[in-house]
């Protein structure tokens, strides 16, 4: 094994591959997840809130505090502090599939915020106009509420994507697998700078990527 | 037009209904004790200036708002006892357009107009049927697939009406809905309002804090004011007749046939006779009366005024100055006012 400060495309070649087939399975499954689940807790924000169409004061009062609570534990911290429930959930500590979890849960409660905001958006006209129509308030949530917020949801939603592919780098201190994983071991930790700016470069390419993608798809449901 | 509305069945009645809103800064009585009768078939307008609870008024008839004490009755239901399930199933009666037309950017044309047949549970076919009759009705038939961020302003309003009919309500609520606009779309969208009320029978309820609109489209009109009744009546009583001072005020704003103050200074520095305004409508002579002026040594001029035509009647004033002796004048006002009515307003 060489300790040269270069990249060997024979030696880190398919390993880097792999760790980015790694990091892709831990951000979109997460993003799967995490965007369920958001768009659930975001949507439940904005409509339980004060005026809103299921007003509901205690509701919105435990979902809210619940949502400051999570969102400002530093990744890392809120990686170690629930490895309990990891365990439970994923059946292991290490391994990309552990990382899922705790990415998911700072995915759920932070996208729930992009949500919430983008709602709010919302002109109350339209609901009141979908209101004098007849249309029940749940059907108003199910229904009209997400096309109605649609473009900067998409550009939410990237953000998020940008967000877990940094989060999901940390997995690398607890052998989570993926890039930053790779960054760190190969990297880092065997004095190889060559081989950490390589990887930064891949993370850069997929922020980019993410990035385009989603300022595409929102113009595009913008029309503009 | 009262006569032929006198035995007409009342589609939305008021009793004795008041709203609270509760604010953090204390209570906001927004509809103070109102007491109103809408016909069938009429287009009824509401007038107030901004806070006069007028936008409340309209939102308790479709129960956007619930009425904190009184009863609603709305085509033979109180709607104040109903659940919110009963309430949402009456909406479909009650159709509802915006000052902002409030249409959904998400969905075409087409789909704004479908939506309320959705929620009414209507199948696919039947929903593209009538979509495209009302879309028809309003002239819009070949923007079916655009979004309503490419329509103008008029065309914003169309959407919003053919989607207010499409469960063929009885009643329409139009909430300031040309205030957005500019006089000729107002004028386009005011004249389908009429054809939407005469085609198709729709009882029309016509929130705005411009009389003119009243004036073109309204039967009858309520004036508000601190969230009660100031004046209510026919819009010919209204205009000719007005009795509350917020009502003279608002018949000032279209109507220009008086003299204000300035003006009269102006007119009795220019005019040294004695000023009369005389009030003009249909079968007043005043004409003849004026002509026996000669006879008396009394000389006129006309210093001021105009004449118009509201709901197919002529109406108006003219101030004129009148010389000569005394005697003469007081017999030529004594013989105008048999007529019509006459204000003295110096000389």
């Amino acid at each position: 094994m060489s300790t040269a400060n270069e990249f060997l495309w024979d030696f880190h070649g398919p390993l880097l591959l792999q760790r980015l087939g790694e990091t892709l399975y831990m951000v979109g499954t997460t993003l799967l997840i995490g965007g369920v689940l958001g768009l659930l807790l975001g949507l439940s924000l904005y409509t339980t809130r004060r005026g809103g169409l299921l007003a509901n004061r205690a509701v919105f009062t435990v979902l809210n505090l619940a949502v400051n609570i999570v969102r400002p534990i530093p990744f890392i911290i809120l990686l170690v502090a629930i490895k309990p429930l990891t365990l439970l959930l994923a059946g292991s500590t290490i391994g990309s599939t552990s990382m899922i979890v705790p990415l998911s849960i700072a995915a759920t409660f932070g996208f729930s915020r992009i949500v919430e905001q983008n709602l709010v958006s919302i002109d109350p006209g339209v609901i009141e106009a979908a209101r004098a129509t007849g249309a029940s308030r749940w059907r108003i949530v199910a229904t009209l509420l997400v096309p109605e917020a649609l473009g900067p949801l998409i550009l939410g939603f990237t953000f998020l994507v940008v967000a877990l592919v940094d989060m999901s780098a940390v997995a690398g201190i607890v052998a989570g697998g993926g890039l930053g994983d790779f960054a760190l071991q190969y990297g880092y930790k065997r004095w190889n700078s060559t081989v950490t700016w390589v990887t930064v470069g891949v993370i850069i390419v997929i922020v980019q990527i993410a990035q385009a993608g989603g300022n595409r798809l929102s113009r595009r449901v913008l029309r503009r | 037009m009262p006569t032929e509305f006198r035995d007409a069945h009342h589609i939305i009645e008021f009793r004795a209904v008041r709203k609270i809103f509760s604010a953090p800064s204390g209570d906001i009585v927004a509809v103070d004790g109102i007491d109103l009768r809408i016909r069938q078939g009429e287009i009824f307008g509401v007038i107030g200036y901004s806070g006069a609870g007028k936008s409340t008024v309209v939102r308790l008839i479709n129960g956007l708002e619930l009425a904190t004490s009184g009863s609603i009755v709305v085509d033979g239901v109180d709607i104040t006892t109903l659940t919110e399930r009963q309430r949402e199933i009456k909406r479909r009666d009650i159709g509802m357009i915006f000052q902002q037309f409030n249409l959904f950017t998400s969905r075409t044309v087409a789909g704004n107009v479908a939506f309320p047949l959705k929620v009414a549970g209507w199948k696919r076919a039947d929903r593209d049927r009538r979509v495209a009759e009302l879309l028809d009705f309003v002239g819009l038939l070949d923007r079916a697939h655009s979004y309503p961020d490419q329509l103008s302003g008029g065309q914003k309003q169309r959407v919003g009406i053919a989607r207010a009919l499409a469960t063929s309500p009885k009643i329409l609520l139009a909430d300031e809905a040309t205030s957005a606009l500019d006089p000729e779309t107002t004028w386009d969208v005011l004249k389908l309002l009429r054809k939407v009320n005469r085609e198709l029978g729709v009882t029309i309820v016509v929130i705005t804090h411009e009389l003119s609109v009243i004036r073109a489209i309204g039967d009858r009109v309520a004036v508000l004011e601190d969230g009660k009744v100031a004046e209510i009546g026919t819009v010919f009583d209204i205009f000719t007749a007005p009795r509350a001072g917020v009502t003279r005020r608002f018949v000032d704003t279209v109507l220009h046939d008086r003299p204000n103050p300035a003006d009269l200074e102006r007119i009795r520095g220019a005019f040294p006779g004695r000023i009369v305004t005389a009030h003009i409508a249909d079968g007043h002579r005043l004409g003849s009366v004026l002509g026996s002026a000669g006879a008396r040594g009394v000389t006129f001029e006309i210093v001021y005024g105009g004449i118009g035509s509201l709901q197919n009647r002529s109406f108006g004033s003219l101030t004129l100055e009148l010389t000569g002796p005394d005697d003469g004048v007081d017999a030529l006002i004594a013989e105008l006012r048999q007529v019509t009515d006459i204000v003295e307003v110096g000389t």
